[in-house]
């Protein structure tokens, strides 16, 4: 994958099920249609949270991954526009 | 009323072009469906863990842009109560799933004083998790714009007052609920 430049970045880690998400989808609401945000998270509901919220909401999640100390990072790119 | 073989073979189009034409269709409408952005929960349990499943997922739907309705009946008005946070307290008794450091019977855990002890170890273990606290959640809701609507006739039979509930509570019957759940696709009892 080539590298992703995130526009902002949402430190969650600490929280719990259903903050990360809660709090990414109100950092989405300050951003442009297009930009990304990176969250980094350490709930593990979070695997799964991200995929299926991001879905639901019609962003688009482009990279997510673990890094060696077991911390989430997502990637969700903002939606054109509302449906 | 025509069939698929009958319309494909009048539009010149393949079945297969049709079926794939209704499927698209048939996605679209259901994307489109309002019912599928709506959330309707009953909460009828006052005790400090029930207190959660209801408003962790109502914040989880207002998160994913869904309009979310919690209806709080019977012990669920605790929740919503000003002195919710002396209210919501848990007990082992008759609760073999609670996690506790020991096995204890209920005879013990009917002693006065468990209960307290059992919501200070519950509290103090959610905090251990930095778990949002209840009331963290109930101002959640209200930001997001969560419906807190207060059962009418559990609000009589216990002889509530309206101040006895927090800001932005609102209050209805058995109708006013069943008219949020006739129209949305997800409804639970908790």
């Amino acid at each position: 994958m080539s590298k992703v430049i995130e526009d902002r970045m949402l430190d969650a880690r600490g929280l719990m099920c259903p903050m990360p998400v809660v709090k990414a989808s109100r950092e989405l609401m300050l951003m442009q249609p297009g930009q990304v945000l990176k969250v980094i998270a350490s709930d593990r509901a979070a695997r799964t949270d991200f995929p299926a919220w991001v879905e639901d909401v019609g962003h688009e999640l482009i990279h997510s991954g673990q890094e060696s100390d077991g911390t989430l990072v997502f990637y969700v790119r903002k939606r054109q526009e509302a449906e | 009323m025509l069939d698929q073989t009958q319309i494909a073979n009048r539009a010149g189009l393949t079945e297969d072009e049709v079926r794939q034409i209704v499927r698209h269709e048939l996605e679209r409408s259901q994307k489109r469906d309002p019912a599928a952005r709506k959330l309707a929960i009953i909460a009828s349990k006052g005790t400090l863990d029930w207190a959660y499943p209801p408003l962790n997922l109502a914040c989880a739907a207002a998160a994913s842009g869904m309009e979310a309705s919690i209806f709080f009946t019977f012990y669920g008005l605790n929740i919503i109560r000003k002195d919710f946070e002396k209210k919501l307290k848990i007990t082992p008794v008759g609760n073999p799933g609670m996690p506790m450091p020991m096995p204890m019977p209920d005879i013990i855990s009917g002693l006065p004083g468990m209960t307290s002890l059992a919501t200070l170890m519950m509290r103090s273990r959610l905090r251990k998790h930095n778990v949002s606290t209840i009331r963290e959640l109930l101002d959640l809701s209200r930001e997001l714009g969560v419906k807190l609507i207060a059962c009418d006739f559990t609000f009589e039979v216990f002889g509530y007052r309206e101040e006895d509930f927090i800001e932005g509570v609102e209050f209805g019957g058995a109708a006013a609920f069943l008219s949020q759940a006739r129209r949305a696709h997800v409804t639970l009892f908790i």
